[in-house]
């Protein structure tokens, strides 16, 4: 339901509501709180994987609360101080070392960057499972697309700030691809890194990317993302529209409020969440090296790639794509052809919503082939992801060609093999089970 | 005010006009944003050559020297490390350095202006890694069996000759890049500009 039919509150005399009354003949105050929240009906039989959106609210507000502090003690300069350190790379370790606390927040921050891939990936997967890309959620969809692409940015772009050899080298391999486009590369990588080599004036323009204009657009989009879900309603796992059967009033029969219901719902998930949260924070910040790589404790050395090399975990399923590529073809380099499927791998997300053809939403209706297909989807996904984190061989590459081709088949023959399943009858209203 | 639904043509005109004026505006101011991307003037002059000594490097040695933020290696070849290259030649990409990845004077048998001595760009031609060097020969050092020494590239592993050169159906399309450079004496090597006159 969206906001702005709700009656403005009238005061019962007190001072409190005389306040109140005031502020909602001036501010939306009534009608926002009711239509996102307290009167936002949203379906009784959300499980598990309904968790995640919020969650990845949460870890959204902890990396802007961490970020700003971050930013008070934090410098970016490329520059050697009289230690020989770079700059930017010895203000990190003053902030691990001698800022009160401030190893906590850089934690909080570091291990946040790692939890928000985690929670978005199992939200998009839900979106899988249940069909929530389907019309009328199409907008929504892509607008989670688009934060998901800003996301990636706003991590690429924050990966660089610390000045370790992976931030370094990371960065020269990535920006190094956009020279692969044919006749503008070149010239599009000078631009992106501001030098002909990765420099002071690279780290510079990367962190106002990374404090300023990235984090503005993914609020942005937040946002938008939220609004087109309240407008059309939540999906939820069997895949049927709750606003087909309403009650005398108008109200969905199978949808409850959103506050409290789904709010204290939401609060269980938030203490678990945070438990493992502090859990990895507190014990392993390291993440095993997958979070925060061992390159990057030594600073930025521009004429010594570290032995081996590889991006963030979250990144590895789409770098492991790129690496499979080794075909030129129609005359352009293989190189080119990688970055191609590369980019190709995160934007076909946004086409599921007109590449599935199936007759019902959720994977409960559908049958064998859709189970089947999204489970070696997933395994291609985890095998992919894997590879990505280890050197490059001639085994590891011919999987990952195969994972690759999958991953592209899974999608580009969905408009067939989505229609072809068998599929169980939909109930009218949602089950509980 | 209301028109009731008249379109007045001449008003439309204008507003069209100003929206037009206002746009080609608004897409000139893009101009100061867009060119302060690209490297400045401080960034641009910082390209100044290197002047290297090389009377202490020993046959086999390799030593490393920063030009423009990049690593240049210089390599005194051994004549066991040089008999490797005509081997090479039905395994490299490019043999006879055909394409522009070096000046005419490194155009040759062995890439460089004295046969031992090479002067490289340390960047592999991929995306940019600095390749390790694998100077041995064999499995060794992690290399097939039938490894003659060269460089391997870390990231995607390319692998190079002694010369530089790129090894076939490997990720970097070419040969890596040889500076500029021309010796100033018998045993110090300028980087980044070419013999005047020559």
């Amino acid at each position: 339901m969206a906001a702005g039919n709700f009656e403005k509150y009238k005061s019962d005399g007190s001072l409190a509501g005389n306040a109140l009354e005031w502020l909602d003949a001036r501010f939306p105050a009534t009608s926002l709180w009711k239509g996102h929240l307290s009167e936002y009906y949203a379906p009784k039989n959300f499980n598990f994987w309904y968790f995640f959106g919020s969650l990845a609210l949460l870890v959204l507000v902890i990396q802007i609360v961490t970020g700003i502090f971050l930013v008070m003690h934090y410098k970016p300069d490329a520059a050697v101080n009289a230690n020989g350190v770079p700059v930017a790379f010895a203000s990190v370790e003053y902030i691990m070392r001698d800022v009160p606390g401030g190893w906590l927040i850089r934690y909080m921050h570091s291990t946040g960057a790692s939890a928000f891939f985690i929670v978005v990936y199992l939200h998009m997967f839900r979106g899988l499972l249940y069909g929530s890309y389907r019309k009328p959620r199409e907008l929504t969809w892509l607008f989670g697309v688009g934060i998901f692409l800003c996301l990636m940015g706003e991590a690429f772009f924050g990966y660089l700030l610390p000045w370790g050899q992976m931030s370094f080298w990371g960065a020269q391999v990535i920006v190094n691809l956009f020279s692969a486009i044919p006749i503008i590369g070149p010239d599009l990588s000078i631009i992106i890194r501001g030098d002909f080599v990765v420099g002071d004036a690279t780290l510079n323009r990367f962190f106002s990317f990374h404090v300023i204009a990235f984090p503005l657009v993914l609020i942005g989009l937040v946002a938008a993302h939220v609004l087109a879900l309240h407008e059309t309603g939540s999906n939820n796992p069997d895949g049927v529209e709750i606003k087909a059967n309403k009650d005398e009033n108008g109200i969905p029969r199978d949808g409850i409020p959103f506050h409290p219901y789904y709010t204290v719902k939401d609060i269980v998930g938030v203490i678990v969440f945070l438990m493992v949260f502090s859990a990895v924070m507190f014990w392993a910040p390291e993440g095993g090296g997958y979070f925060l790589e061992t390159p990057n404790f030594y600073p930025a050395d521009p004429l010594k790639t570290p032995p081996h090399i590889a991006p963030v975990w979250y990144f590895t399923p789409f770098y492991s794509i790129l690496r499979a590529v080794t075909y030129p073809l129609f005359g352009l380099d293989a190189k080119f052809w990688g970055v191609v499927a590369m980019g190709a791998s995160v934007v076909i997300f946004a086409f599921l919503p007109w590449l599935d053809r199936s007759p019902v939403k959720s994977i409960r209706y559908r049958g064998p082939i859709y189970k089947t297909l999204l489970t070696i989807f997933v395994i291609c996904f985890f095998i992919l992801g894997y590879l990505g984190t280890l050197s490059p061989s001639p085994m590891g590459e011919l999987i990952s060609q195969i994972c690759s081709v999958f991953y592209f088949a899974f999608f580009l023959g969905m408009p067939w093999w989505s229609r072809m399943d068998k599929f169980s009858p939909v109930p009218d209203r949602v089950t509980m089970k | 005010m209301s028109n009731q639904g008249k379109v007045d043509c001449g008003r439309r005109r204008l507003v069209v006009a100003t929206a037009a004026v206002g746009g080609a505006g608004a897409v000139a101011a893009l101009v100061p944003f867009v060119s302060s991307l690209l490297p400045s003037e401080r960034a641009k002059a910082a390209g100044a050559p290197v002047e290297v000594d090389i009377s202490k490097l020993e046959p086999g040695q390799m030593m490393t020297v920063e030009w423009r933020g990049k690593p240049v290696w210089i390599i005194n070849r051994t004549k066991d490390m040089l008999d490797t290259l005509p081997k090479l030649a039905d395994a490299v990409a490019d043999p006879k350095s055909e394409k522009n990845q070096q000046p005419a004077y490194a155009q040759n048998d062995t890439r460089s202006i004295k046969p031992e001595i090479m002067v490289v760009v340390g960047i592999c031609t991929h995306l940019g890694c600095s390749p390790s060097q694998k100077f041995k020969k064999g499995a060794e050092e992690g290399m097939p069996g039938d490894w003659l020494g060269g460089f391997l590239c870390p990231c995607h592993g390319s692998t190079f000759d002694f010369a530089g050169r790129v090894y076939k159906s490997k990720p970097a399309p070419t040969n890596l890049e040889v500076p500029p450079h021309y010796y100033m004496a018998d045993t110090r090597i300028l980087i980044g500009e070419d013999k005047k006159g020559a």
